[in-house]
Parts: structure tokens; C-alpha cells; sequence
């Protein structure tokens, strides 16, 4: 069957291929034809309208080819276990470029930066705000802001000076390229890219800390990326002798201007979009309409002004995910995340794709072996001794210091992507010579960066022993609990001993945050619901019901027909202990995504649905059988996971439907408290726990959700 | 006043040994208490309650508690003081103190289960050597006040749930009708082994210039 796939899916690709190739020739030699009338001798039935349809036609088509490819690179999960999907793509894209080179002569189609920075990029990075973990990002955005602004402004200057210094030791030739030009093309070269760090790092699962240190400072640079490239970009138009001091300072005002009006942008529109959500409440249909649009505005409108477009919309996703979340309505919740996690995954796509494509371009290639060799060197190495110098300074700082496998991971975590690739597209073919050569370049030291450094990240990080995600272990209440005694406990001291310290802040921070901002920000309804504990108290509604489920078939008084898309797998012999087994496929630990297997790639949300199919249950079933499993089926909800921050861009969770049902708790709860208590204690057993508070207590909760 | 300064020097060269602090952390922590204790020698409930900041704090209580323990002094008694000294203010503090780069692994564990048992103090209000239900529905109770939309009952079922928990993983073949007395500190310790807590029970405080303490808390 498998086999019967995979042969399909080769036979789909190599179809639209060439659909492709056909198209993109009658696309070229009939460019300037026109349809007239008077050469019709008679009505045509059916006409080949090739024109008319040309430009839709061809996007989406790459849209197609695209997700095709990605199809063809999934079937087989041993190849994607080493090799980064990202460099298949790039593979695929090479291919795919030699198609159309063999076709056109001329390549057709590449990544141009109109293309990139406004169609494609926007959707990643508000998917990388919007899930953004934001207790984790905050407290660690000291080291991640120096690693973004020094650690960039350190790579840029470095590659771009050394490369310059190389130059005039003779060791590249005879090129046409001066100081600045080499500064504006280290600057290019610094950025670490965001797209090319999700890929690669999505497949590794290191540590939360590691993580977010690498990916926010891929986020945060681009503040920096922009104000070096078109401030270079100025001084390269301006000439040598132009820049005086007055110039390089304002150079150096404008990084805090675009950084911060960027930012400032970007909150404002989170601020704008949760006001909006929180309006919507009769028309919930187009609630997810509005998170797309107003992020894209975020964008484009700090485009337009010349500031960070990247921060802006980062910073529009971070502000906004928590007000949206509880304003919005639960399935337009569900909507948001799987359209943004669909769209930044074929985004995502499409860009490595092109990567490929655009490489197979004979106009690009110049070839200088010095140039290239000694860029990707100086990339390299500058990266390791930037990282490896500030986490030195960052970790006399840190409560918990950074060790050394930290530390290299996160310098050989520095990959270059596709933002570098688009900014050297941009460089102006008059100012710059050696335009070519640069784009080559850049592509060669992409290409490294995501396919080889992609491939051996994943050794490296084991070979290192880098603490992985804590991803397995649950997370039991007791430990929940504890966490927030440790937090209150932290700043109490704190207090006590006059110091303000970190959790001083955060703290302040929180209380402002749940006595004005919510209050803004959040519907009145949500705002109630939206309580940490709760939370736990409502997965362990879950388990529990998922225990009472097991034990209940485990007695043989339910029969459940496993629906194809639960991954339960209860044992049935009786004899084991339900509660640590805990159906290991079953997906409802919690907060937590943790699957047995979880690296493995699930398209369908997992999810004890208990439909009972009625044309496979056999006739031989008692009736009684059936009303208890309705019973059930009414009373149980179909649980669904928790999102927890495990970043994962093609792994998605569905929340939680907040209609839990209090009753099974407190009935399994009662059964089981009663091995807790004995008479000689004299204690009552817990009130709470009553039929009669039961009542009053499922009334008032469900008073509380309408 | 020479006298008195070097009979306070010799006295910080102690409580240095006892409690790890460096001679400057105890000098900047003897001015904070001083401010607390109002000029007196010995600091009551009182004082430490009057801190304005500590009034939003849902566990103050057991928190100050903690300070006037027996217990956290380490020297085998049990139960409460009704005043303590700036040596046993010291002596509680310094469960809080971060390792250095110079500690070596088995301090750190010492230092780590020093701070479980810190912790297990504050829930056994007691002195029993177990948290036991009502305890521990206290704790949790006292940690959801705040945020007024839980309510007290699911606060118990919270508790009751932890308490559970700990019972089924610690004794998993416990018969049906056996009373679960309490948490032992043992199992405390495993149930929270796999809890990092290396970097929530310290504090930044201790390279700090007196000039940053906040003079007018109280």
C-alpha cells in the first residue's frame, strides 16, 4: 500500500512538473501575441486561453508543486531522520531548476524579494509570535537582545572587514568591490534566519533555554539587519568621502528608531487586534479573518515606515496570543492555529524550494574560489567566537549559567537562510559590480548552512549530551504546585531582603497585567476562565475520566469500538495498574506533547473520540451495552490536547474544549478518597464531594460559561 | 565603638562559615534586618509582616512562618521562635543562596535537598515529619486566594489530587483501605526529583550594592 503510495505520489510530481515546464514555455515564446478577432474563420467550441489564466495559473501550480514535493520527501521518515527537510527541499528545488533550465535556457522563475518579503515571509514570523512561549522569551530577552543587537553588529563587521582585509592581501583577484561594499555585504551575511532555525531546530528538541536564545535572537536581528544594510546601502550610494560623523551617527540613531518603532508598531497592533476580538462576539465567523489581516498590516505598515517589519509583526503575535486566545471562541481559536501552522509551513516550503531553484541560474554564477571559500569561513568562525565571547560575558550574569554544550550548539546554531539571500537580490546591479558574484555567494554559504550544518545538527546535539526538552516526564500536579509556592516564595524574599530582583519585576509585572490589561483586553467572560490551576484541575478531569473509561472496559460493562483516529490502546487484561500505564499512546498527558513516539509525524488530532460506530458494532451486543456507552458518550467530552510550548511547526495540538465535566471528577474522586480517610480520624468525608454541591456546583459553572 | 566593630567582624566571620554568605553579603543583609527590626536587636511577626510589598503575596504566611521555624535552623530543635536574631535571619536566608561555580556536585546536592527540606517545612505546619491532607489543602487553598475565580472547592479537589498522586507513586501497591497518613519527607524528595530547581530558589541578591536596597520599604 505503502509502496502503491509512493509510486503515485512520484508519478503526481513528475506530472505537474511538466505541466510546469509547458507552461512556463508557451509562457515565454508567445509573449507578445494577441487575439484577434478578425483572424477567427469560424466559433471556436473550446480555445486555449493560456494568457488569460497565465498568472494565477503559474502561482498556483508552484503552490501545488510545491506541496507535492514536500509530500514526496515525507514518504519515506528514514531519510527525514537524518537529512533535514529543509535541505531535501533544496534538493528537490535543484532538480526542479534543472527541469526548467533544460527547458527555458533561461531560468524563469526565482525567489524574487517582492515575492519573498511580502508573500512569504509575513505568515512565518507571525507564526513564530503567535506561538511564541512568552514567559520563557521574556525572561531570557536580555542575553537574546545581546546576541541580536551585539552578536550582529559583531558578525557584520567582522566578515565584512576581514573579507576587505583578505581583499587587499591580494588572496581574491581582481575584484571590483571597496570597503563599503564589503561592509554591506557582511551585514547581509549576518543575519541569522529565522525559517532556516525552525527547520533545522524542530527536528533536534534541545532545551526550552537553548531554543528560544537561538530563535529570538534570529528574531530580534532583523532590527538590526535592516538598519546595517540600508545604512551601508547609503553610504555605498553616497560615496566614500561623504560620510562624515554626523552621518555615522545618524546612522547609529536610526537602529534605536527603526528597533523600537518596529516593536512599537507591532504592539500596537496586538493591542488593536485584542480590542477587536474582543468585540466579536456575534460574529465569531470572522474572528480568525481579522488575526491574518491585522498581522499582515503589522507588517506592511511598519514597511512602509521604514522600520522593522520582522519586529513589528513579532511583537504584533507575542502581545496579542494571550487576549485572543481567551476572547475568541474555541473554534475560531482551533481555525487561527491550523491556518497559520498551514500557511507557515508552505511558506516555509515554498522558500526552501526556491532556494533551490533560484540557484540553477547561470547569470548568478561568478565564480571566485577565494571569495566564496573565505566567506564561508569567516562566517563560520566569527560565529563561534562571537557566541562563545558574549555567553562568557551573559553567563557572570545568569542565575543558571550556560555550559559548554549550550554554548556551541548555539554558535553552530547561527544559520543563514533565506532573508540573507533576499537582501542580496536587492543590492542595486549599478552600484555594486560584483552583484552576481555576492548572490552566489550568499547562496553557497545558505546552502551550507542549512544542508550541512542541518544534517549535523542533529549528531552534534546528541554526541554533546544537550539537554534535550523535558518532554517526557509528566508534569504531576505536586510539581505544578510547588512551581507557583517556588515563584511566590522568591519574591517574598525578595521583598524581605529589600532586593528588586528579576521576580520582583515579573511579579509587579503580573499584577499590572491582570488588573488593567486584562480588564481592557479580555472579555469578562474569558477573563474568569483564565486561570493556571483551573487548567490543571481541568486535565486531571481527563485523566480521570480516561481511568473511570478504562476500568470501566477493563470490568467489560463498555464495549468501545476503537475509532480509527484514537490512539488508545487500553490493556485489557485487568490486572494491570491503569494509572501508571497509563495508555502510552494516548495522548492526554498533561500539558505536555508528549506521544510515545514524538517525533513522529500525525496528521490527524488525537483524541478519545468515542463515537461508537453503529454498522460495525455487531448485532450480537446487548442493548444494555449500547445505553451505557451512550451514557457515557454524553457525559464524557472529547478531549483534546493542551498546547504546551514544544515548538513544532508541522505538529499541531488542539485545545482543550473548556466544557469539562466536573462530575466524573468528583465521582471518581469520592470512590477513591474513600482509601484515604479512615473513621479514627473522625474526619468527615470532604463536603466537596456530595451529591448535593455536585449539583449546585456543575449549575454554577455552567452559569459561569453562558 | 572599635570594640563593637571588631566583636561584629569576628561574628560575621562565623555566621560566613555557617551559612556560606561572604562577608559582604552578611554586612548588606545585617543593614536590611537592622531596617526590619527597627533598630532593635531581634525581629518579631510583626515586623516582618508590616513589609507593604508582601501583603499581595498569597503564601506570606507559611513564608514568615518559615523564618521563626526551628527547624530551618538546623540544630535539631522544633518549633517556634517568637523573636529571631539577625544570626537565625541569616540562617534562613541562605537556603536561597545560588551555588558557585566552586561548589562541587555533592554540596549541590546537599544544597538541593537542604532547599526540599526547606520547602517541607513550610507545608508540615505541624512538626509532625509529614504533610498531611489538611495541610497540604491549606497550602493550596492559600496559593489559589488570589485568584479568586477557583474557589475553595476546586482548591480541595486540587489538593486532594496531589495528595493522590503522591500516595499512588510512592506506595503503588497501597491496599484499598489503607489510610494514607501524610507526605513523608522522602517522599517529597522523589516525587519532586524530577523538578528543576536550580535556578528558582535563588537569589540575585547577593552581589548587590547596598546603594540599590530599597531604604524606604517599611
Amino acid at each position: 500500500m505503502r509502496r502503491c503510495g509512493r509510486v503515485k505520489t512520484w508519478l503526481l510530481g513528475t506530472f505537474f512538473c511538466s505541466l510546469l515546464v509547458f507552461g512556463a514555455e508557451p509562457g515565454q515564446t508567445h509573449s507578445g501575441e494577441q487575439r484577434n478577432a478578425s483572424d477567427l474563420s469560424g466559433i471556436p467550441i473550446v480555445t486555449f486561453k493560456w494568457h488569460h489564466v497565465e498568472g494565477p495559473y503559474t502561482v498556483a501550480l508552484w503552490v501545488l508543486v510545491a506541496g507535492v514535493g514536500k509530500l514526496v520527501i515525507e514518504a519515506n521518515h528514514h531519510v527525514t531522520a537524518v537529512i533535514p527537510e529543509s535541505a531535501l527541499l533544496i534538493c528537490f528545488g535543484f532538480v526542479l531548476g534543472g527541469i526548467i533550465w533544460g527547458a527555458d535556457r533561461v531560468q524563469t522563475f526565482s525567489l524574487t524579494p517582492t515575492v519573498f518579503f511580502f508573500y512569504l515571509l509575513p505568515q512565518i514570523i507571525l507564526e513564530a509570535g503567535y506561538f511564541m512561549p512568552n514567559k520563557l522569551f521574556f525572561s531570557n530577552l536580555g542575553g537574546i537582545l545581546i546576541h541580536a543587537v551585539i552578536g550582529t553588529c559583531w558578525n557584520a563587521a567582522t566578515v565584512g572587514l576581514s573579507l576587505w582585509g583578505c581583499h587587499m592581501g591580494g588572496a581574491m583577484g581582481d575584484l571590483d568591490i571597496g570597503l563599503l561594499q564589503y561592509l554591506l555585504f557582511g551585514s547581509l551575511m549576518s543575519a541569522v534566519d529565522p525559517v532556516a532555525v525552525i527547520a533545522v531546530f524542530e527536528q533536534v528538541h534541545v532545551n526550552e533555554v537553548l531554543f528560544i536564545m537561538v530563535f529570538g535572537e534570529s528574531l530580534l536581528n532583523d532590527g538590526v539587519t535592516v538598519v546595517l544594510f540600508n545604512v551601508f546601502d547609503a553610504f555605498v550610494s553616497l560615496g566614500g568621502p561623504a560620510i562624515d560623523a554626523a552621518e555615522i551617527i545618524k546612522g547609529i540613531i536610526s537602529f534605536f528608531v527603526v528597533a523600537f518603532g518596529g516593536s512599537l508598531v507591532g504592539v500596537l497592533f496586538g493591542i488593536l487586534l485584542s480590542l477587536l476580538t474582543r468585540c466579536t462576539k456575534n460574529i465569531q465567523i470572522i474572528e480568525p479573518g481579522f488575526v491574518f489581516v491585522l498581522g499582515y498590516l503589522s507588517y506592511v505598515t511598519a514597511e512602509m515606515l521604514s522600520l522593522s517589519a520582522i519586529l513589528s509583526i513579532t511583537f504584533c503575535g507575542v502581545c496579542c496570543q494571550k487576549y485572543i486566545n481567551a476572547n475568541m471562541d474555541e473554534r475560531s481559536v482551533t481555525t487561527v492555529r491550523y491556518v497559520m501552522k498551514v500557511f507557515a509551513n508552505g511558506s516555509e516550503t515554498m522558500i526552501f524550494v526556491f532556494l533551490g531553484i533560484s540557484a540553477i541560474d547561470k547569470t548568478i554564477w561568478v565564480w571566485n574560489t577565494g571569495f566564496i571559500l573565505l566567506t564561508v569561513l569567516f562566517v563560520l568562525v566569527y560565529r563561534i567566537i562571537g557566541v562563545f565571547f558574549l555567553t562568557w560575558i551573559q553567563n557572570k550574569f545568569r542565575l543558571v549559567p550556560l555550559d559548554f554544550s549550550d554554548r556551541v550548539i548555539m554558535s553552530y546554531g547561527g544559520l543563514r537562510g533565506a532573508v540573507a539571500y533576499g537582501l542580496a537580490v536587492i543590492l542595486d546591479e549599478h552600484k555594486i559590480k560584483e552583484r552576481p558574484l555576492m548572490i552566489g555567494t550568499t547562496l553557497i554559504v545558505v546552502y551550507f548552512t542549512v544542508i550541512l550544518q542541518g544534517i549535523t545538527m542533529k549528531p552534534l546535539v546528541t554526541w554533546l549530551k544537550v539537554k534535550r526538552a523535558s518532554s517526557d516526564s509528566e508534569v504531576t500536579v505536586i510539581e505544578k504546585v510547588q512551581n507557583k509556592v517556588f515563584e511566590h516564595m522568591l519574591v517574598a524574599i525578595e521583598d524581605i531582603s529589600g532586593q528588586i530582583g528579576h521576580n520582583y519585576m515579573r511579579d509587579k509585572w503580573n499584577n499590572f497585567e491582570s488588573k488593567w490589561l486584562s480588564w481592557i483586553l479580555m472579555k469578562p467572560s474569558a477573563r474568569k476562565k483564565h486561570d493556571h490551576l483551573f487548567s490543571v484541575f481541568h486535565k486531571l478531569n481527563l485523566k480521570d475520566a480516561l481511568d473511570y473509561v478504562a476500568e470501566g472496559e477493563c470490568k467489560g460493562t463498555l464495549e468501545f469500538v476503537r475509532n480509527e483516529n484514537a490512539y488508545i490502546d487500553f490493556k485489557k487484561k485487568c490486572g494491570d495498574d491503569f494509572s501508571d500505564t497509563s495508555m502510552p499512546d494516548l495522548t492526554i498527558d498533561m500539558e505536555d506533547t508528549t506521544i510515545a513516539n514524538p517525533y513522529t509525524r500525525r496528521e490527524t488530532v488525537p483524541s478519545i473520540s468515542l463515537e461508537m460506530h453503529e454498522q460495525t458494532m455487531n448485532g450480537v451486543r446487548e442493548s444494555e451495552d449500547i445505553n451505557t456507552h451512550h451514557l457515557l458518550q454524553q457525559h464524557l467530552y472529547k478531549g483534546r490536547k493542551q498546547h504546551r510550548h514544544r515548538y513544532s511547526r508541522s505538529h499541531f495540538d488542539v485545545n482543550q474544549d473548556e466544557n469539562e465535566v466536573q462530575e466524573i471528577f468528583q465521582r471518581t474522586m469520592r470512590n477513591r478518597l474513600e482509601s484515604f480517610k479512615s473513621a479514627k480520624m473522625g474526619v468527615a468525608p470532604p463536603k466537596a464531594i456530595s451529591k448535593h454541591q455536585k449539583k449546585d456546583a456543575l449549575k454554577q459553572f455552567h452559569k459561569d460559561h453562558v | 565603638m572599635g570594640a563593637a566593630q571588631t566583636r561584629a567582624a569576628h561574628s560575621y566571620q562565623d555566621l560566613s562559615h555557617k551559612t556560606g554568605f561572604s562577608l559582604e553579603q552578611i554586612h548588606i543583609l545585617h543593614k536590611r534586618f537592622k531596617k526590619l527590626s527597627g533598630e532593635s536587636e531581634t525581629i518579631s511577626r510583626e515586623n516582618l509582616n508590616n513589609i507593604t510589598a508582601l501583603a499581595d503575596n498569597p503564601i506570606r504566611k507559611q513564608i514568615i512562618e518559615a523564618f521563626f521555624d526551628k527547624r530551618n535552623q538546623h540544630n535539631g530543635e522544633v518549633g517556634a521562635y517568637e523573636e529571631i536574631g539577625f544570626d537565625e535571619f541569616l540562617m534562613v536566608m541562605s537556603h536561597f543562596r545560588p551555588p558557585t561555580l566552586k561548589t562541587s556536585v555533592d554540596e549541590k546536592t546537599a544544597m538541593r535537598k537542604e532547599k526540599l527540606r526547606f520547602l517541607f517545612n513550610m507545608h508540615d505546619t505541624d512538626s509532625d515529619g509529614k504533610i498531611t491532607l489538611e495541610e497540604y489543602r491549606k497550602v493550596v487553598e492559600e496559593l489559589l486566594s488570589r485568584s479568586g475565580a477557583i474557589g475553595l472547592e476546586a482548591a480541595r479537589a486540587i489538593a486532594d489530587a496531589a495528595m493522590l498522586e503522591v500516595a499512588s507513586t510512592s506506595m503503588p501497591d497501597m491496599p484499598a483501605d489503607y489510610f494514607y497518613e501524610g507526605i513523608t519527607f522522602e517522599h517529597f524528595e522523589l516525587i519532586l526529583n524530577g523538578l528543576e530547581m536550580e535556578s528558582r530558589m535563588h537569589i540575585r541578591f547577593l552581589d548587590v550594592d547596598t546603594v540599590t536596597m530599597r531604604c524606604d520599604r517599611n
